[in-house]
């Protein structure tokens, strides 16, 4: 079995054994987004304008919850350091444990989302952009989360630091997914959007692993 | 691979090494030759886990040079990864996993086949093989922890306090591995509070190497 | 490049240094200021609101600029792993964050009387609102640890990642419809901006850029002082 397969077995062996990290993330964005017609109220034309937006942002937030404990256990109990001295390459460690973060994050986020779609009277002509953008930008939220993952292990207040680093960095993923949700209820293409996305997951596939080994060696210098 | 890269040694000359900003020792000089082991002592703070980080590559030093059979590790740390085994304080075992699982994984990252069962046994954790690490004593985790060099070949050993949480059979089983790994032609370098017999090794003590000005 | 690594040498340069920076920064800035409010003429839309661009343009590029020194002193840092390049990062941090935010806040007050809106969420604003974070969170990161070096080497990392923002500024205006106006100054065609509005912009740009000196020399000196007082006490 290659490293990158043991390393992506191994992570959501763990997720399904210690349980609840997929549940809460669910949990969290179902919760949240169920917030909105209660603060914003009923209005289902007002609901359906803000519902793309509304759907991206709480997937974001609920994306940056788990991203603290990406590398965190591993770097307390001694893994990672194990970890950085194997043969295989540390970028290629860390996107099998992205893959693994998106496994058990972003998919179940891109599942449930239609469901959420529907409280909030989301366009029914919306669905299939709705699911694509999510299923090409969730991927990049679990990259770039990582970098920010990586570079703040061990530090203060690790959490807020970690929002402060990786919200901004998100915010092109933001702009191009609820771009690519909204098109077809305003009646407008999203494969402009889609491609964008795309293009910034293909970006990050190739970027973002390196940023974040690089980070992850100096924090076990 | 283990059996290409025996008969080497490893050597550092010069080495000074930085922790934040305080330089925790210079001028440290040493040679591991083939079936050789270098006991690292001294008080805590001296640096002897930072001296096996440096052995290791986990960091660069701040001044001086490692070689492996003369070449800088630093020229191809890949390639020194694959020839060592490094044991730190920590176990890097997975607590949710079991003992035979945490075992393969480690077997899997290094490509070795796998010798998982025969490490187990000689570790006597053979008869817990399948219960999750939860459940293991801090003596047989840290057995599990050393079980990573008997499950697959590696030419230079690196152990940084082995025998902490040993009984005296464990340490017994660990000191016939490490004399068996030095007669292949392997070395092996041990920081160590505790005195260890190994015969014929060399001691480096760091307490005179320090620049630490004590308050 | 190793000429300059010494911290002793560095001191002893830019003790040297700093009054003619000074000077020269503080004239450029009183002749450009003169030039804007006294000599330029206003402009045939915006009438004397376009003044604010004397102090908004410059502004802009510096925050830019800092980014950029930042980013290769990061780059520097890692690589050659000089403590002096990890302190003039660091230096130059706050500095570009005050840039930025002249720049922002500049923006918004000429903004109001030009389209009518305190903020708009262009591409252009939008990304030099993301540089003023990326600073702030490069500030953080690299004070959240309590091992220096250790915070010094994650920010440079994160300095280096945020480097891809600094294209999609320079471009924003360009790829997207903005209601940021294009580039008049820096691009292909050459300056389509008249020549009068032109000299008083570049010799506030210039005062700037030796304002950025100077204070980035200042910064740097003192944590040179400040890491020597803490290897004296505490012993290196």
């Amino acid at each position: 079995m290659s490293g990158f397969a043991a390393l992506l077995t191994r992570d959501l062996r763990l997720a399904f054994r210690q349980g609840g990290d997929v549940a809460n993330v669910v949990a969290f964005f179902a919760l949240a987004v169920i917030l909105f017609p209660f603060g914003v109220g009923p209005d289902p034309d007002l609901l359906a304008r803000i519902a793309a937006g509304v759907l991206w942002v709480t997937a974001l937030l609920a994306a940056l919850l788990s991203l603290e404990r990406l590398f965190d256990a591993d770097f307390q109990d001694g893994s990672l350091e194990a970890l950085s001295l194997m043969p295989v390459p540390l970028e290629i460690q860390v996107l099998a444990k992205c893959a693994a973060h998106w496994l058990t994050t972003g998919l179940p986020l891109t599942i449930i989302a239609p469901l959420l779609a529907l409280v909030l009277h989301f366009d029914a002509a919306g669905y299939p952009a709705l699911i694509a953008a999510l299923l090409l930008g969730t991927p990049v939220l679990s990259l770039i989360g990582a970098i920010g993952a990586a570079l703040t292990l061990g530090a203060r207040r690790a959490g807020v630091l970690l929002s402060l680093l990786v919200l901004p960095l998100y915010i092109p993923v933001l702009i191009f997914g609820v771009a690519a949700s909204e098109a077809a209820a305003l009646g407008l293409e999203s494969r402009p959007h889609l491609l964008l996305l795309a293009a910034l997951l293909a970006g990050s596939l190739a970027l973002a692993p390196w940023a974040t080994a690089a980070a992850l060696r100096q924090a076990l210098e | 691979m283990a059996g290409r890269e025996l008969q080497k040694s490893l050597t550092g000359e010069g080495l000074a090494c930085r922790r934040g900003e305080r330089l925790v020792f210079q001028g440290v000089a040493f040679a591991l030759a083939p079936g050789g082991a270098l006991l690292l002592g001294g008080p805590n703070g001296s640096g002897k886990t930072s001296l096996l980080r440096l052995m290791a590559g986990l960091a660069p030093p701040e001044y001086g040079a490692i070689a492996w059979d003369g070449v800088a590790i630093a020229e191809d740390l890949a390639a020194h990864r694959a020839r060592l085994h490094y044991i730190g304080h920590q176990e890097a075992v997975k607590l949710a996993l079991t003992a035979e699982e945490n075992l393969a994984f480690w077997t899997q990252m290094r490509g070795a086949a796998d010798a998982i069962e025969t490490a187990l046994r000689r570790i006597r954790l053979d008869a817990r093989a399948t219960w999750p690490v939860r459940y293991l004593s801090a003596g047989e985790r840290k057995r599990l922890g050393l079980a990573r060099l008997l499950a697959s070949p590696a030419a230079l050993w690196l152990l940084d306090e082995p025998t902490t949480s040993l009984d005296a059979e464990s340490t017994e089983i660990l000191l016939a591995a490490i004399a068996e790994h030095r007669r292949a032609g392997g070395c092996v370098a041990v920081a160590t509070h505790a005195s260890l017999p190994l015969p014929g090794a060399q001691h480096l003590s760091l307490t005179g190497h320090t620049t630490w000005r004590q308050a | 490049m190793q000429r300059f690594a010494n911290p002793a040498r560095f001191m002893r340069l830019s003790a040297a240094l700093l009054p003619w920076c000074a000077v020269a920064a503080a004239a450029l800035i009183a002749i450009g200021l003169y030039g804007a409010l006294f000599i330029a003429p206003p402009d045939y839309q915006q009438g004397e609101a376009v003044k604010i661009m004397y102090v908004h343009v410059p502004s802009a590029w510096l925050a830019s600029l800092v980014y950029a020194v930042m980013a290769v002193a990061s780059a520097v840092a890692l690589i050659w792993r000089h403590p002096l390049a990890h302190i003039a990062a660091e230096s130059a941090a706050p500095i570009g964050a005050g840039f930025t935010f002249v720049c922002l806040v500049s923006g918004s007050l000429w903004g109001e009387p030009m389209w009518g809106t305190w903020w708009v969420w262009d591409a252009r604003l939008t990304s030099v609102l993301v540089l003023f974070f990326l600073y702030l969170g490069f500030i953080a990161l690299a004070n959240a640890f309590d091992d220096r070096t250790r915070g010094s080497r994650a920010a440079a990392i994160l300095a280096i990642v945020g480097v891809v923002n600094l294209p999609i500024i320079k471009f924003s205006v360009d790829w997207w419809n903005t209601l940021h106006q294009k580039a008049s100054v820096f691009r292909m065609g050459g300056p389509t901006i008249a020549v009068s509005m032109l000299w008083p912009l570049l010799v506030m740009a210039a005062g700037f850029l030796f304002l950025f000196a100077v204070l980035l020399m200042l910064r740097m000196r003192t944590a040179l002082l400040q890491a020597k007082l803490r290897a004296l006490r505490f012993g290196t």
